[in-house]
């Protein structure tokens, strides 16, 4: 079995754990899962200091026969891309679980279940980046929204259900079309005598397609990733279920899960469809413009912290697709790395708001004033996860946010140059809670609040470390992911465009 | 190049007295600011000695350099995080560590009864360590980081008081117009890497004449915006008099002598962008000479002794600014200006610290009177520093200021007249705003309020400013005896022969029409508040031009007008299409797909003809954004 497989199984094996407990004892249940999520999160840093950068091809893959009739495998593999995500995926784990040490207090069953839940969840998670058959990635796809829709809806707040639903049918909207895209995708590959759902074989695929095809298979695959990224304008549910998860529950919604979405973009639009792609390249980096401007003029309006950092996600994620279809190699790499310190940055924006939220039993902005004098570590760590969100350089998500604006400027100017202002709006999205929540006179009913204790300095460290070490030493991941966006790019036949100096020369 | 090994001490030590002092939390006030202050004048120590290992190498080795890794490295993308001193550089290091030290020693005791003291100095180390990358790193990317750095330093010590929320909003003002600078600075990067494929100074050097004289100017005039933002420049410059909100060592070591001239910096760095661009040289050369005037005439009308001072301060680096507009005889003068002027303004800023001091905070000039009696320390080097302010010769500013003049009456034609004619109406105005600071303050008659008890600041406090002073009095003539800091920094720009550039007026002629205006200019000022009653609360049957001058020439009335009305009536706008059109196209649309009988009623109630017509405009305004951001 390769260690691959096995990473994916450990939560699993963990979450049967959890189940066999007595449920009475939740505190042994919550010890098993964290320890069940940091054996998962070293085992994947292991593995990742085992993974050759320089080789492209897809490392400890392992391929077995599932459904023969139709040509579906059960096969997985990684490459830098799916590497780095499922890194971020493994470390962030462990520190929700024990950020949201009583999330699942709240909640409308047992913290049992809240557990089983999670760690099931983290099994899907590693399994989507995984997964080199498309049919298998599909089925994970489409099955990770169940436990997501049961922590929104069992254990989130205010109108959780009705978010929960929201969540729900706008995904399985875009899983539809999906599905009918695979199963076209099968149709052709059968035309051409080889049916196939390996993603290495699919890359071949396109040479036969008829651009209609193309354009028709491309839009199923990438409408379902825009609504999970989210894209704009397909963006309306996100803000809503942020508000109604938990905190813990929003870093994995916002952290992770929503990254499949770019994810597949790269993994699978780009890889099959690459002529589609350069079709709807136009469209696409208008409606990430779009996204990354429109975002952030939410934000700066937002009144609720949770709607806030929903809606600077939705400015992010305008980034990430930008830097994906901007079709240059440091457009690429910046995207993915985006991708690796948004996790982090929004991870630590939520964590904290979600002890700010938890200890006022508001999440209104308004209803916050003065912190930095009341809770100073807490509110040093909001302003630290609120510098990270506008990307000031010296911390990680200025690496990445910056590759992405010059990957995209030598490409689209206009782009680049209009997402530029970008920066500007996320200092005021950023400044503007910051005063309102922790400068000031203290607001009433804030005199007492307690600082963070000894559990939440822990949790909270790590995820600061990851942003302050990547920002000044990015080079470990960045050696990791080049290697693959340069793959991607060449197999899609794309190059990065000369420095201007040297046309006509 | 030669390479050095120990450049990173000199950002690392500041570095990491910073971290202790945040992260040793509490157990750290006793000693904190101690050893804050001590590496601080450790990395002063570095800088010396690197000057005496500079000094010992022949000219065109000077420069050493230092590579410390790999930063970014994405296909042609290579950014390594290394470091470069060379002669324009060390000016920068030595005067950034040592005013810097002068100023951590002068805090220990201003700063005494703030129970904050040790966060107050883990911020100024950490400004000093930002400010020293900017100034060593050796492309724009790294001074970029620097250039944020600082930005945050300066967010940080503005607000050290935000529990009150004007102070808390002044923060917030001066990081969000810096980052419209740093937008700039982004731009600036974008251009010079698709067009040039580098971003090290020395690459982009070496590679700008192969570049189309169209990209050089945009880079140098995005470049423009940037030093704008930072250093306070029109039309980026409303944020500065805020930023008084500080306490009053940081006004004098960020906002007069060291951060708020790193625009003066990049664009005498980014020389060989200007010297292809013409264009964006012009641009530079107007900015600095709107701002002189403009920052001139706000000082007239300011009771505010540091928002008096923050004015000249944006007027002085106006002048700065525009020397950097005027080629290679401008550099040197630009640089020698700011070296000057860190000296004076900053003890000018530190005695403003004293005279509040001794007056319980008080910063209103009009209650101030006769404190030369009072504080004669504190009234000599504030007058040391008045003295090389406004020009007066042997003191500093006369051989920069003068030098400025000279050369902008050198630019030739009708340029020079105006450019000269601005920095001379500059000089005057600047006589009667300085002199009117003084009289109020020193000598004029007593106007304290009844539980003033006036007295000399402490040694710690005033030993910083007497060293100071010495370098109001005495820089200038040092710098300028047998064109010493010409011939230092020459090579940096490529220049090596001496100059002889066509004359318009005598040195002489310049300098006594210099004089002439700044004796117009303190007479004027000694007539109105010398030789007159001065009102203890300010007048308000003013001239519309002293109204408009206490306004701040209506800067934050026009940004307001402008920008936050426009930027309100946008967000507003977004927001409402994003619950009326976009969730509530969503939730007609689930309703459709859920009803499937109604569908016919809802065609009639018009339901599906305005979703058409609403696709249609989507769509005809989305082509257009596609056709716009694809150019």
């Amino acid at each position: 079995m390769s260690s691959l497989v096995t990473l994916a199984l450990l939560p699993l094996l963990g979450a049967v754990l959890v189940a066999v407990l007595p449920s009475s004892n939740e505190l042994r249940i919550k010890q098993a899962a964290l320890g069940t999520t940091l054996l998962t999160a070293l085992f994947g840093i292991l593995l990742a200091t085992q993974f050759v950068a320089s080789d492209t091809a897809l490392q400890f893959a392992q391929k077995n026969e599932w459904i023969p009739s139709f040509a579906i495998n059960f096969s997985v593999g990684v490459d830098g891309l799916s590497l780095v995500l499922i890194l971020m995926s493994v470390v962030l784990t462990p520190i929700v679980v024990l950020a949201g040490w009583h999330e699942s207090e709240g909640g409308r069953w047992s913290a049992k279940v809240f557990y089983i839940l999670i760690l099931v969840l983290e099994t899907m998670m590693i399994g989507v980046f995984a997964a080199t058959d498309v049919f298998l990635f599909y089925v994970i796809f489409e099955a990770m929204l169940i436990p997501v829709y049961f922590l929104i809806g069992g254990y989130g707040s205010g109108e959780r259900a009705a978010a929960a639903v929201k969540f729900l049918i706008y995904s399985l909207f875009g899983g539809l079309l999906m599905l009918a895209s695979i199963i076209g995708i099968y149709v052709v590959s059968s035309n051409a005598g080889y049916a196939s759902f390996d993603i290495t074989e699919l890359s071949d695929l396109h040479t036969v397609m008829s651009s209609t095809t193309q354009n028709l298979l491309f839009l199923g695959f990438f409408i379902a990733f825009a609504i999970k990224a989210p894209l704009w304008p397909l963006h309306t549910w996100l803000p809503d279920a942020a508000k109604a998860g938990t905190p813990g529950t929003s870093v994995l919604l916002l952290g992770v899960l929503d990254k499949v979405g770019t994810f597949g973009m790269i993994r699978y639009c780009i890889t099959i469809f690459p002529d589609a792609s350069k079709t709807f390249t136009p469209l696409i980096i208008t409606l990430s413009v779009i996204s990354i401007v429109y975002g952030a003029f939410l934000a700066i309006r937002a009144t609720d912290f949770k709607r806030l950092i929903a809606y600077t996600s939705i400015s992010h994620f305008g980034f990430i697709t930008m830097g994906i279809f901007a079709m240059t190699s440091q457009g690429h790499s910046g995207a993915t790395l985006y991708m690796f310190n948004h996790g982090f940055s929004t991870a630590a924006l939520f964590i904290v708001g979600g002890w700010m939220i938890s200890r006022r039993g508001s999440s209104t902005i308004a209803d916050f004033g003065g912190l930095q004098r009341v809770t100073p570590v807490m509110a040093w760590m909001f302003f630290i996860a609120g510098m990270s969100s506008l990307a000031l350089p010296g911390l990680s998500s200025f690496v990445s946010e910056f590759l992405v604006l010059v990957g995209t400027y030598t490409r689209y100017p206009v782009a680049a140059v209009i997402a530029t202002f970008g920066i500007v709006l996320a200092a005021l999205y950023i400044l503007i809670p910051v005063q309102r929540a922790l400068h000031g006179p203290t607001t009433p009913g804030n005199e007492n609040l307690k600082d963070l204790n000894l559990r939440e300095k822990i949790t909270i460290a790590p995820v600061v470390a990851v942003i302050v070490v990547l920002g000044f030493y990015p080079s470990p991941l960045l050696n990791i992911i080049n290697p693959a966006a340069t793959h991607v790019l060449e197999k899609a036949g794309f190059s990065d465009p000369a420095p201007t100096m040297n046309a006509g020369k | 190049m030669t390479t050095s090994s120990s450049l990173v001490y000199l950002i690392a030590l500041p570095l990491f007295g910073a971290a202790t002092l945040l992260l040793g939390g509490r157990r750290t006030d006793k000693w904190g600011h101690l050893l804050a202050t001590a590496l601080s004048a450790s990395s002063f120590g570095v800088g010396l000695y690197q000057l005496s290992q500079m000094l010992g190498r022949a000219t065109e080795n000077r420069a050493v350099t230092q590579k410390l890794f790999s930063w970014i490295s994405v296909g042609d993308f290579n950014v390594d995080a290394s470091l470069l001193l060379d002669q324009l550089s060390i000016c920068f290091v030595l005067l950034i560590t040592g005013v810097g030290t002068l100023i951590h020693i002068y805090s220990i005791s201003y700063m005494e009864h703030d129970e904050n003291r040790r966060r107050f100095f883990a911020y100024l180390n950490l400004f000093i360590s930002a400010m020293l990358l900017l100034v060593l790193g050796d492309s724009y990317l790294n001074l970029y980081v620097g250039w944020e750095g600082v930005g945050l330093a300066s967010y940080l010590l503005i607000g050290f008081w935000n529990q009150k929320p004007a102070y808390a909003t002044a923060s917030k003002k001066a990081f969000v117009m810096n980052r419209v600078g740093d937008m700039g600075l982004s731009f600036a990067i974008m251009i010079a890497f698709a067009t040039l494929g580098t971003t090290s100074f020395a690459g982009v050097s070496e590679h700008a004449h192969h570049a189309s004289e169209a990209a050089l100017t945009a880079i140098g005039i995005m470049l423009v915006v940037a030093a704008a933002g930072k250093s306070a420049q029109f039309p980026l410059q409303a944020w500065l008099g805020d930023a008084m909100a500080g306490p009053t060592p940081v006004s004098a070591l960020i906002h007069a002598a060291t951060m708020v001239t790193a625009g003066v910096y990049l664009i005498v760095r980014s020389h060989f962008i200007f010297e292809a661009a013409p264009t964006a040289q012009l641009v530079v050369v107007i900015v600095g000479a709107i701002t002189l005037i403009f920052g001139a005439l706000i000082g007239t009308a300011k009771d505010d002794i540091k928002k008096a001072l923050a004015a000249s301060t944006m007027s002085q680096i106006g002048y700065m600014i525009l020397a950097a507009g005027l080629g290679p005889v401008g550099y040197v003068f630009a640089i020698m200006h700011l070296l000057t002027h860190g000296f004076f303004k900053a003890s000018m800023f530190l005695g403003a610290g004293s005279v509040m001091h001794g007056m319980n905070d008080e910063v209103n000039m009009r209650k101030f009177g006769n404190l030369r009696k009072f504080m004669p320390i504190t009234f000599v080097t504030f007058g040391l520093g008045y003295l090389a302010i406004i020009g007066v010769p042997p003191f500093a500013g006369f051989y920069s200021k003068d030098g400025i003049i000279e050369t902008a009456f050198n630019a030739g034609g009708l340029k020079g007249y105006l450019l000269g004619g601005t920095a001379l109406l500059g000089a005057a105005i600047t006589a009667f705003y300085m002199s009117r600071v003084m009289i109020l303050t020193f000598t004029s008659k007593a106007r304290w309020d009844d539980d003033a008890h006036p007295h000399e600041s402490p040694a710690l406090m005033w030993v910083p400013i007497a060293i100071l002073s010495i370098g109001s009095v005495a820089s200038g003539f040092l710098f300028t005896r047998g064109d010493a800091l010409a011939n230092w920094l020459n090579p940096v720009f490529g220049e090596h022969g001496e100059h002889h550039e066509a004359h318009l007026f005598e040195p002489i002629v310049v300098s006594a029409m210099a004089m002439t205006a700044v004796v117009i200019g303190v007479a004027i000022a000694l007539m109105k508040y010398q030789f007159a009653e001065v009102a203890g609360v300010a007048p308000e049957n003013v001239s519309i031009f002293t109204r408009l001058a206490r306004k701040d020439l209506g800067q934050d009335a026009f940004n307001e007008a402008v920008f936050m009305r426009t930027g309100q009536v946008v967000t507003e706008l977004a927001e409402k299409v994003d619950v009326k059109v976009i969730d509530a196209a969503v939730h007609g649309v689930g309703r459709m797909a859920i009803g499937s009988g109604s569908i016919l009623r809802r065609t009639q109630s018009g339901f599906a003809r305005s979703y058409a017509a609403l696709i249609l405009v989507g769509s005809i305004v989305l082509l257009l954004g596609i056709w716009v951001v694809t150019q």
